[in-house]
């Protein structure tokens, strides 16, 4: 029998047997096949689904956090003489009395050292700091009665949002039967509410999860990505216009080409090995600097860079660069004005892809220090800071429970600007994209 | 698109951007120890909020990768301070003063207890350390008194006392300090319980610890990464297996997880600070003291970290778990540290 016999038209008129059991196999492989392929996709589409899930679930809570709403007595007796001249004089150890004092107030009936240390562990130790600050800011405040909202403690924040259980006997719990009991209280009294957590995003890093921020880590990432773009994108188009525009085709070229294109393979901790031994050990640069920090990861996106640039480039048509060269342009002209202004779009969509994946990135910046706990927010790009990914790094490694929401939360925040990121690069190519 | 204009502004930015850095420092920096890391944290952040000194920088490098950065050298590029969960080894001090680290003080800050958990939800093993070493340990004395690899599938078929299942304990990699402590405390200390043991440290120390030491590889040991918290997880959705850890994510975890016996005794904040809990560990931290004159705060950072408020029963570092000093070994080490005592390798043995 002749091949021909498998096209369908002509199966269609002459139904041998033979032909038909072939088409049918035929259609079904192509079936199996399909399956397979929607399999692949759900699979893929339920995998990111689950991630997202488990995150949003874990991580919404964080969006607010309890407080407490207590009247502080700021009577000018309760400070001393140095610290009514200058209130920055003030000690965290201080305010803490004041705060004890208006909560004894409350619940009066509560007289033992224990339960009063169990009772003043319902109020966060960063609750001072931020009387502190406001004090500071407003010096008017000393010598009233000031009703603040301060943050519950984390164990009270767990307690209310649901992740400690009361069904556990008490001695077994980290929030006991007292202290739900007064803070039962506090809620029938109206004292207690869960705002928005804006504490998240306005503080540094914390080892209390109540008033851990993720503002440190976001300025780092920022300051990070600020020296990684400045040095990569300059440094990888230039590299692509040479190669692309200028530079002989011959055996050197054509090594340093395959060279690129391994280097954008290399895996990124190698990257931050280097950085060590070059940028820490032998330049002296700073340790745990976003100035490092960036130099690292621009080595590692300038590959990507440079291949994205050139493949944008190379898409230009031929014919505009012989119209401008025809038309009296010199090479560089021909570049400046119409190559380059064309391939940007493409140029500027790989840079941006680059750059995020250059903000999810936490092995290089392991080797060079910027894995630490930092308070401080940095100003400077010399200033001792973490990364985004870092501070969920952290924050997932540390015992408190409270952490466990905060570092979805923290993820959800990485995930929101790698998107818009993508976003972005998706938006700006369709834009400014030329089709010919 | 991009005029030559443009990149020259970019290139003033980053210009000035990069001659701001200043060479002096005027933050501590301190590396080391993931099981100190939580304590020296919580002293930063309460030292930065109380004083006029910036917030130290903490990194968790481990105590070994710690005590290499610390021992490298003199100068703002290396650490100030590091921690470790072991004390420092005679090597490393005598790498010290090969790079010229030659002051170095010693503050011990308290204990850590390594705990051997479980899920609530199944029953509380109540374990000897000669269990544990026949659990966990690579090679066992065998019949004849020669060594076989651990046959040992099921705890039972160690004593009948133990639960009938299979043993499967998650615990830290060979790159922490607590699987160190807990290869030193528990495993040897339940292998020095063999009399032919005893014998062989006399006769060939190195074989002693090589044997003592190992923890078996056939699968029944799981290295599950540096990660407590990640342990703390899996034991509560498989309620058959172990985790070995330190006490104070048992400490958070303990509506879920129980410690077991070690030799009669649990593991609680009260029998571990006597010392009656086996496998409990001391936790250090090392200063340069050729750098207290150099970057400021470090002697004020001392203080605020063996102030009663921090390291004492009632102290904020209790909070987080840390299990504290003897009230007269509290004071000694707190007025030694504050007098910036230096601290000679004579005292290791």
């Amino acid at each position: 029998m002749n091949n021909l016999d498998n096209n369908n038209q002509l199966t269609d008129e002459s139904p041998s047997e033979y032909s038909s059991d072939r088409l049918l196999k035929r259609q079904k492989k192509e079936k199996r096949f399909q399956l397979l392929g929607k399999l692949s996709v759900l699979a893929s589409v339920s995998f990111l689904f689950i991630l997202f899930i488990s995150i949003i679930e874990k991580g919404s809570s964080a969006i607010r956090q309890s407080e407490v709403l207590l009247s502080i007595d700021l009577s000018t007796e309760n400070f001393r003489q140095e610290v009514l001249m200058d209130p920055k004089k003030i000690r965290g150890s201080e305010l803490n009395k004041l705060t004890r004092n208006s909560l004894i107030k409350l619940f009066p009936n509560v007289q033992s050292r224990s339960d009063r240390r169990m009772l003043y562990s319902l109020i966060s130790s960063g609750a001072r700091h931020e009387l502190r600050d406001r004090i500071i800011q407003n010096r008017d405040l000393i010598g009233g009665i000031i009703s603040v909202w301060l943050p519950l403690s984390d164990d009270a924040d767990m307690y209310l949002k649901g992740n400690i259980k009361k069904d556990v006997p008490s001695n077994l719990r980290r929030f006991k039967d007292n202290q739900i009991s007064w803070l039962d209280q506090l809620m029938s009294d109206g004292l207690v509410r869960k705002s928005f957590n804006f504490r998240f995003f306005t503080n540094g890093d914390s080892r209390e999860p109540e008033i851990a921020g993720t503002l440190g880590a976001l300025i780092g990432s920022f300051f990070t990505l600020l020296v990684t773009f400045l040095i990569s994108f300059p440094i990888g188009v230039m590299a692509a216009i040479y190669l692309e525009e200028f530079s002989p085709k011959n055996r050197f070229t054509e090594i340093i080409e395959v060279n690129i294109n391994n280097l954008a393979a290399v895996p990124s901790i190698v990257f931050g090995l280097l950085g060590l031994g070059v940028f820490l050990s032998f330049f002296e640069f700073p340790r745990s600097a976003p100035l490092v920090g960036g130099m690292v990861l621009s080595l590692m996106t300038l590959p990507t860079i440079i291949i994205v640039s050139r493949a944008s480039l190379k898409a230009v048509p031929g014919s505009i660069r012989e119209a401008a060269l025809g038309l009296g342009a010199s090479k560089m002209q021909m570049v400046l004005h119409h190559v380059l202004p064309l391939g940007m779009p493409g140029i500027l969509t790989g840079g941006i892809l680059g750059m995020a994946r250059a903000l999810g990135e936490t092995a290089p910046l392991l080797m060079i220090g910027m894995v630490a706990f930092i308070v401080d927010i940095p100003t400077k790009i010399d200033d001792p800071s973490t990364a985004l990914p870092v501070q969920i790094f952290l924050w997932a490694d540390s015992p408190e429970r409270a952490f466990v929401e905060r570092t979805s939360a923290a993820i959800m925040l990485l995930l929101f600007f790698l998107l818009t990121m993508n976003f972005v690069a998706v938006l700006l190519r369709q834009k400014f994209e030329k089709r010919w | 698109m991009f005029t030559k204009l443009r990149y020259f502004f970019l290139f003033i930015i980053f210009s000035g951007l990069i001659t701001n850095h200043a060479s002096a420092r005027d933050q501590i920096r301190i590396v080391g120890s993931s099981t100190v890391f939580p304590f020296s944290t919580a002293v930063a952040e309460e030292f930065g909020n109380n004083t006029e000194f910036k917030t130290p920088v903490v990194e968790s490098t481990g105590s070994g990768g710690g005590l290499k950065l610390f021992c490298n050298g003199v100068g703002l590029n290396h650490p100030d301070i590091t921690n470790a969960s072991r004390r420092i080894k005679l090597t490393e001090v005598n790498r010290c003063n090969e790079n010229g680290v030659k002051e170095i003080i010693e503050v011990k800050i308290g204990f850590d207890g390594i705990v051997i958990a479980n899920s609530r939800s199944s029953d509380r093993m109540d374990i000897t350390l000669q269990q544990l070493f026949l659990a966990l340990a690579k090679d066992i004395p065998g019949k004849d008194g020669t060594l076989t690899p651990n046959p040992y599938v099921t705890w039972n078929e160690i004593d009948a006392s133990l639960p009938n299942k299979k043993i499967t304990v998650l615990g830290p990699p060979p790159t922490s300090g607590t699987r160190d402590a807990f290869n030193e405390l528990a495993i040897e200390g339940g292998c020095k319980t063999f009399s032919s043991f005893a014998a062989l440290k006399k006769k060939d120390k190195n074989k002693y610890k090589a044997v003592c030491r190992s923890i078996r590889e056939d699968g029944a040991y799981v290295e599950a990464g540096e990660n407590d918290n990640l342990i703390v997880q899996k034991l509560q959705a498989d309620p058959s297996a172990y985790g070995v850890f330190g006490y104070s994510f048992l400490d958070q975890n303990s509506d879920a997880l129980q410690g077991s016996l070690v030799d009669g005794v649990a593991p609680e904040f009260e029998k571990i600070a006597s010392g009656a809990y086996p496998v409990s560990r001391s936790l250090y931290f090392y200063v340069k003291k050729e750098h207290v004159s150099v970057v400021p705060g470090i002697k004020e950072f001392i203080e605020e970290f063996t102030n009663e408020l921090a390291w004492g029963p009632e102290g904020y570092l209790m909070e987080k778990g840390l299990i504290p000093l003897t009230e007269g070994e509290r004071n000694n080490t707190a007025s030694a540290s504050r007098a910036l005592e230096v601290f000679s390798a004579s005292e290791l043995e």
